[in-house]
């Protein structure tokens, strides 16, 4: 789950890092009197979950409150990357001596968290990381123990920063590793972490991405801490009408899993595929033999009749759906002659006829004697585990295209 | 021989009376191998298909009179990591974890408290591993007659992100007349408990297996790891690798992930198109085809003419 600046800065001060006195605003007004509150020079800031701002013109100084709310007036309007922003940042222009970077990232390698540092801040680390290596610190820490600062000192002290700058850093960069592990982050980042002129630190700009699947244990920090509604789960994208559909059958029923997207499929051949993996071997072994899927799916545990033929349906009503290819890597819990009996109903249901629509039928394993008997009733093609996937999925793209067997790959 | 599991590996189910398991333990028996108890808290002195259950592990291992090998944990996710630690405290070596949908935090704590321990995570999210004719560690193959008929006994040993595709690619090898020496599930998750490089030195030190077969997908360094430890090791074992998910390189499938947690691509690194970069540096061949793994690993054991 993505987090905006605002509420990464409310995260940041949470854990007892300084941050500047700012003011998240949603119309000019409480802009003008975010920085009449602030006074002197601020800076607005445009509150999207998209990188670029700068670029984009959703960053913006004022030297007055009245030009604060011109600024938030024509950021509030902007919109940057296909994304309206959520308000604006209200923050004061800070008298910056030095920018450095403090982050803390998963490191799925030694499977610890890593913090990272560097003397080199307000750029993107992974360009110092490239161009200047001995300007970035980096250390590990423990999952079960407590994270002592002198680990976070150590991660400092290897990009030469010492005196007071050392001693004003540890502590930041030893909270963040804290709340990166206790909020179940997977990117905790404050960039720039600035020095001012009076040799204070403070966050200037913080990102935080939280786990989805620790989304239900982290209800305090997101319900009550920050505010965020239980329906406002920020995916990189809205669903469509098929994406919500599958979802739905889904949750009608609890026996087996069905997942649907079709976000960036635009083609003709329905897919009706599972699991986990044999779906991505799938969708590329239809694509690398010039086959346009229509979506991805997945099936997986043992699905009921209902919930394949749901399945089925919502892929055969798509737009410019012609055919649909069932096809699985071999089953052992999803039963063969369900998904068959499934399919075969969806394709009746909609008045089609399942010779001609299901190009082909590839599932091999638990029931398949059972299942091919069914399909082969309604002259349905179906191979067993000595047609690979790859072959199974080039005769079905064969089909869609009138092109012989074999000649599209 | 095999790596890690032999005909006398013994463990129990954690979270044994739960649908799935009850399916797995059956599973498991009928293959052969030795469950010696199960654990479901409450549930203590039932019987799961003759399996006695016990509310924790070290009843378990009192009844057993001895250490007992693994276990193989599948309770629901806010519960996984608790059940682990209690694996490892009771002095189980081998613990898989078959539960989806765990934090990365906590997969991070139980493999450290394991690593404390001299004991071994495979998963989460996984199915566990099979020895062909000797024994079955979890759900992967599903009933025995159909493990049977996807495992023979062999010289490839296969390490896959996913379950299922570790059945279908095993299969494909037993129908070559190849067969497999241990293929382990090593979990979809972004951090997991085994990773390829982590097992190679058990395959490398395992007689039987002469080839190495591995099934990955986008998202994370595991395949970087993999290919580090080929150019630092001198290894005598071939490896075939399949890369599934190339259509996730595509722009409009940014920051989406498909089929399993970890597939999420947070890196430049994390591609598929990097990742196979990566393999062939290391000479590990990446085939393009699912279909051209027994071929290929028949070319590298040299049983072609």
């Amino acid at each position: 789950m993505r987090f905006f600046e605002y509420e990464a800065r409310k995260i940041v001060e949470l854990a007892g890092i300084p941050v500047t006195k700012y003011g998240f605003c949603t119309t000019p007004e409480e802009a003008r009197a975010a920085a009449e509150e602030i006074g002197g020079p601020v800076v607005i800031k445009s509150q999207v979950l998209t990188g670029g701002r700068m670029k984009a013109g959703g960053v913006k100084f004022a030297d007055t409150p009245d030009e604060a709310a011109e600024h938030a007036a024509a950021i509030l309007e902007l919109e940057i990357n296909g994304h309206m922003p959520r308000g604006v940042l209200v923050d004061p222009k800070a008298e910056v001596k030095q920018e450095y970077y403090a982050g803390v990232v998963w490191d799925g390698t030694a499977k610890r968290p890593l913090m990272l540092f560097s003397d080199m801040g307000g750029i993107d680390i992974e360009e110092v990381a490239r161009t200047h290596p001995d300007h970035v610190g980096r250390g590990h820490v423990s999952n079960l123990f407590p994270i002592p600062d002198f680990e976070a000192k150590q991660t400092i002290a290897a990009t030469g920063v010492t005196g007071s700058q050392l001693n004003r850093a540890t502590p930041v960069l030893a909270r963040l590793a804290r709340l990166f592990r206790e909020n179940d982050m997977t990117l905790a980042e404050i960039n720039p972490l600035a020095e001012l002129t009076d040799g204070s630190f403070v966050a200037l700009d913080a990102h935080m991405e939280m786990e989805e699947e620790a989304v239900g244990r982290q209800k305090k920090l997101l319900r009550v801490e920050l505010g965020i509604a239980e329906d406002d789960t920020r995916e990189p994208y809205e669903h469509s009408a098929f994406e919500e559909h599958v979802a739905a059958i889904d949750a009608a029923d609890h026996r087996g899993v069905i997942q649907g997207k079709d976000h960036g499929f635009t083609g003709n051949l329905g897919l009706v595929i599972g699991a986990g993996g044999g779906s991505l071997t799938l969708t590329d072994a239809v694509r690398s033999q010039g086959g346009k899927p229509a979506n991805y799916s997945e099936i997986g545990g043992n699905p009921s009749v209902a919930k394949a033929c749901g399945l089925a349906k919502e892929v055969l009503e798509k737009d410019g759906v012609e055919k649909i290819a069932v096809m699985m890597s071999i089953v052992s819990n999803t039963r063969v002659d369900i998904v068959a009996r499934g399919v075969i109903k969806a394709c009746l249901e909609l008045g089609k006829d399942p010779g001609e629509t299901i190009a082909i039928f590839r599932i091999p394993g638990a029931w398949e004697d059972e299942g091919f008997r069914i399909l082969e009733r309604y002259g349905v093609e179906y191979c067993d585990r000595s047609v690979s996937m790859w072959e199974a999925a080039g005769r079905a793209v064969a089909k869609i295209q009138g092109t012989p067997e074999g000649a599209a790959a | 021989m095999s790596i890690l599991l032999s005909k006398d590996t013994t463990f129990i189910v954690q979270g044994i009376t739960g649908r799935e398991a009850v399916n797995l333990t059956r599973e498991c028996l009928d293959y052969g191998s030795k469950i010696v108890g199960g654990v479901t808290p409450g549930r203590k002195g039932r019987e799961v298909h003759g399996v006695p259950v016990f509310d924790t592990v070290v009843q378990a291992v009192e009844h057993h009179g001895g250490p007992i090998d693994g276990a193989v944990v599948t309770v629901p996710p806010a519960f996984t990591k608790d059940a682990v630690f209690e694996a490892i405290l009771g002095g189980i070596k081998l613990i898989v974890v078959v539960t989806e949908r765990i934090p990365r935090g906590d997969v991070a704590q139980m493999v450290e408290l394991a690593d404390m321990n001299g004991a071994r995570i495979i998963g989460p999210n996984c199915l566990g591993l099979i020895v062909p004719g000797v024994c079955k560690m979890g759900g992967i193959g599903g009933p025995a007659k159909d493990a049977a008929k996807a495992y023979a006994p062999g010289p490839v040993g296969v390490m896959s992100r996913s379950g299922g595709m570790t059945t279908e690619i095993s299969s494909s090898l037993t129908q070559a007349g190849l067969g497999v020496s241990t293929a382990v599930s090593i979990g979809g998750d972004a951090i997991i408990g085994s990773t390829y490089a982590e097992l190679m030195p058990l395959f490398e030190a395992d007689e039987q297996t002469k080839a190495i077969v591995i099934y990955t997908e986008p998202g994370g360094r595991m395949e970087a790891q993999l290919s580090e430890w080929v150019a630092a090791n001198d290894s005598r074992l071939p490896i075939v690798a399949f890369m599934a998910g190339k259509f996730m390189d595509d722009e409009e499938m940014k920051g989406m992930s498909f089929g399993h947690a970890g597939t999420i691509v947070e890196g430049v690194e994390d591609t598929a198109t990097e990742k196979i970069a990566r393999l062939e540096a290391a000479g590990i061949r990446v085939v393009e085809r699912i279909d051209e793994i027994p071929t290929v690993v028949k070319e590298k054991l040299g049983v072609l003419a």
